[in-house]
């Protein structure tokens, strides 16, 4: 077991190292372009500056790459995120809108909890036409990708629902000590699935599902289970993104909370060395995979460059990601073709690649 | 097929399993088509179907592209941006007075040769077709905004002509040029695929690679020549967009490659790969025209239900597919 920890650790190591590199180059170019980019002060007991910035944004980008990571690494992707945060968003604010005390907190808390209601809902939706159905995860969850932006404006009736809650904004503004909120709803969510994942077995049963969804159910694992699971977690996550997104603007439009957030989550867990191809999942490789992106596009709006123009940076660094690590991808998917690398146990057979 | 020897019996037996999801698709536009007549009296108008074909022509080209790479069992998320993109150059190229001949073999090029890079990116380097087509439209869109942040409108003589030139019958019936080059699309890449070594490749490696590989199949040469032709489809699609809108907008076609795939789809083919055709995502697209003209003619309802029918459709197809027992892997 201590050697298998061994390995493993030096494994993350070195996936990590890359991810790394690139998000300390990035600071360390915007340090140059702007001296005073890693400056944080204090005010009104409140810190403030462009790397606690970076934080509070790419708290939902974490959030919803999370959920990702697990079901990418069961083989799955789930392009409905985007939808699902939208429809978690648009509840929250509709209900609210219509209390005559918007900032009591039951009221919050009702809405909160109707539309996570809501969002496990959808989530069984996607994990039980993948996992019971059987159908392929990229189409199942292309479904409620396209009729989720549908079913939110909806709910909204086309129309942007502004609220002004105080408790809802704490959301995606609040502060503790001395921190945004959000930061630490990321941090619990990530430790929370770390422990669940690592400190159990359930991370590696995850692992052997993506590694052979059939041959871990020989094995006795009841894979469909698994596969279920992962999907209600990632709109779990989701939902929870989508009330930080609309709280942080206090308003919720159908068409644009959560727009492409799926394409970035999942940049976000390639990053992060997890294959689409499922198998090994690496949390901490996401978590700094998002935080790439979010450095991405702050500095693009630092530098003063359109956010559309946003994209082609995106593009070189994405291609750059996947160009470093393309060939130890290689050499790992030659190996396990040939033998079966501990700890998870995965077929001689070459796997599936998911069409995604 | 041996089936034309067989006995009748068996010949309806066996043929329909690869035909069900495209009769499936065809069934399902008349009885669409038959609800729109029995509902609205100008439904019947041989206008509106045309005026679905030369409202969707762009996006028939680019579904015909996505058909190749889906065949294969890939997927090609760039689409919609490289429409825009060949849509914005052009205008901006026209804009600085370039001749349109010149302005449209450059069109022409770019899709292609971002579909040739993306395609040999993803057959050396074995990146996964999702994660490179996606660096292939955030690319494409940045490119975009690059040219100019708003929308460029054009003047020219050839394009305008392209745009306003009617063909039709005396009764005030036409259809655009632009119907006509996407039909010329459809019939070479339906032929392409069911009668040239390329189609019966593509076939191949969406049925199995592994076995495609062993047969000594050009799998690489296939596989990077399905981006580049969805690459051409997208250019030729966005030339056809900028036929029909007279301009070159940054935002233009922002989310079309999930309209594109959802009309492959719902046209029968199979996201694994290896089984599909022309002719159903041409049934595809036709379903996405005939809905959003029957909730056009309602008036009632809002663009939003759009969305929710196709994501509804998309299920019911799905599952069809499902239960009349097409493999999934």
């Amino acid at each position: 077991m201590n050697d298998t920890m061994g390995r493993y650790r030096a494994m993350t190591g070195h996936r990590l190292f890359w991810p790394a590199a690139v998000l300390v180059v990035m600071l360390a170019a915007n340090t140059i372009y702007r001296p005073g980019f890693l400056s944080i002060e204090l005010k009104d007991g409140h810190l403030y500056g462009s790397p606690i910035d970076i934080l509070r944004l790419s708290a939902p980008l974490i959030l919803v790459a999370l959920g990702m990571t697990l079901v990418i690494s069961t083989g799955g992707i789930d392009l409905s995120v985007g939808s699902v945060c939208a429809i978690s968003g648009a509840i929250a604010c509709m209900y609210i809108s219509r209390q005559p005390d918007q900032d009591s907190l039951p009221v919050v808390l009702t809405a909160l909890a109707m539309a996570m209601g809501v969002s496990l809902v959808l989530g069984t939706w996607n994990g039980v036409l993948v996992a019971v159905i059987g159908i392929q995860p990229i189409i199942a969850t292309l479904i409620l990708m396209v009729a989720g932006r549908g079913l939110a404006q909806l709910i909204t009736q086309g129309q942007i629902i502004t609220i002004n809650s105080d408790p809802f904004r704490a959301i995606g503004l609040g502060h503790l000590l001395t921190l945004p909120l959000a930061i630490f709803i990321a941090l619990a969510a990530a430790l929370l699935v770390a422990a669940f994942t690592r400190r159990t077995a359930l991370g590696m049963i995850i692992e052997s599902v993506g590694g052979n969804a059939e041959a871990s159910r020989l094995a006795g694992i009841r894979s469909g289970r698994v596969i279920f699971l992962a999907y209600v977690l990632s709109a779990t996550c989701a939902a929870v993104a989508g009330f930080m997104m609309t709280a942080n603007v206090s308003s919720a439009d159908g068409n644009a909370v959560g727009l492409w957030v799926e394409l970035d989550a999942i940049l976000a867990v390639v990053i992060g060395g997890t294959s689409l191809a499922g198998g090994r999942f690496f949390l901490s490789g996401t978590i700094l995979g998002a935080l790439i992106i979010q450095t991405l596009t702050t500095t693009v709006y630092a530098m003063n460059i359109s956010p559309q123009t946003s994209l082609l940076f995106k593009a070189v660094v994405v291609i750059a990601v996947c160009l470093i690590q393309a060939p130890a991808f290689r050499a790992r998917f030659t190996r396990r073709r040939s033998s079966a690398p501990p700890p998870s146990p995965i077929a001689d057979k070459p796997k599936e690649q998911v069409p995604a | 097929m041996t089936t034309g020897t067989l006995t009748a019996g068996r010949a309806r037996f066996r043929l329909p399993r690869r035909q069900i999801p495209v009769l499936a698709t065809l069934a399902l536009l008349l009885v669409m088509y038959g609800i729109g007549v029995s509902q609205y009296q100008a439904f019947s108008n041989v206008q509106v179907i045309f005026n679905i074909f030369i409202d969707n022509g762009f996006l028939l080209v680019v579904a015909v592209g996505m058909t190749f790479v889906i065949l294969t069992g890939g997927i090609d998320l760039s689409v919609g941006s490289v429409v825009a993109m060949t849509a914005m150059v052009s205008a901006s190229l026209l804009q600085k007075g370039l001749p349109a001949a010149l302005v449209l073999v450059i069109a022409l090029l770019i899709g292609p040769t971002l579909g040739l890079l993306m395609g040999c990116a993803i057959h050396f380097f074995e990146i996964q077709p999702f994660i490179v087509t996606l660096a292939g439209m955030f690319f494409a869109r940045g490119m975009c905004t690059f040219i100019s942040g708003s929308s460029i409108p054009i003047s020219d003589g050839f394009w305008t002509r392209m745009s306003q030139e009617r063909i039709g019958d005396p009764r005030g019936n036409f259809v655009s040029i632009s119907v006509l080059i996407a039909f010329a699309v459809v019939a070479v890449a339906a032929y392409t695929l069911a009668y040239t070594r390329l189609g019966r490749n593509v076939y191949a490696i969406g049925g199995n690679p592994q076995s495609a590989l062993l047969m000594g199949l050009p799998v690489g040469r296939t596989r990077i020549a399905v981006y580049t032709i969805s690459g051409l489809c997208s250019a030729i699609g966005g030339i056809l967009l900028s036929f029909y809108t007279l301009s070159g907008a940054p935002l233009i076609a922002v989310g079309m490659e999930l309209d594109v795939i959802a009309a492959v789809v719902i046209g029968g083919t199979v996201l694994t790969g290896g089984s599909g055709y022309v002719f159903g995502t041409v049934l595809g697209v036709l379903v996405l025209g005939v809905i959003q003209t029957l909730i056009t003619f309602d008036g009632s309802l809002n663009s939003w239900w759009t969305r929710i029918v196709i994501g509804g459709l998309l299920f019911a197809f799905i599952l069809f597919q499902r239960l009349v027992g097409i493999r999934y892997k």
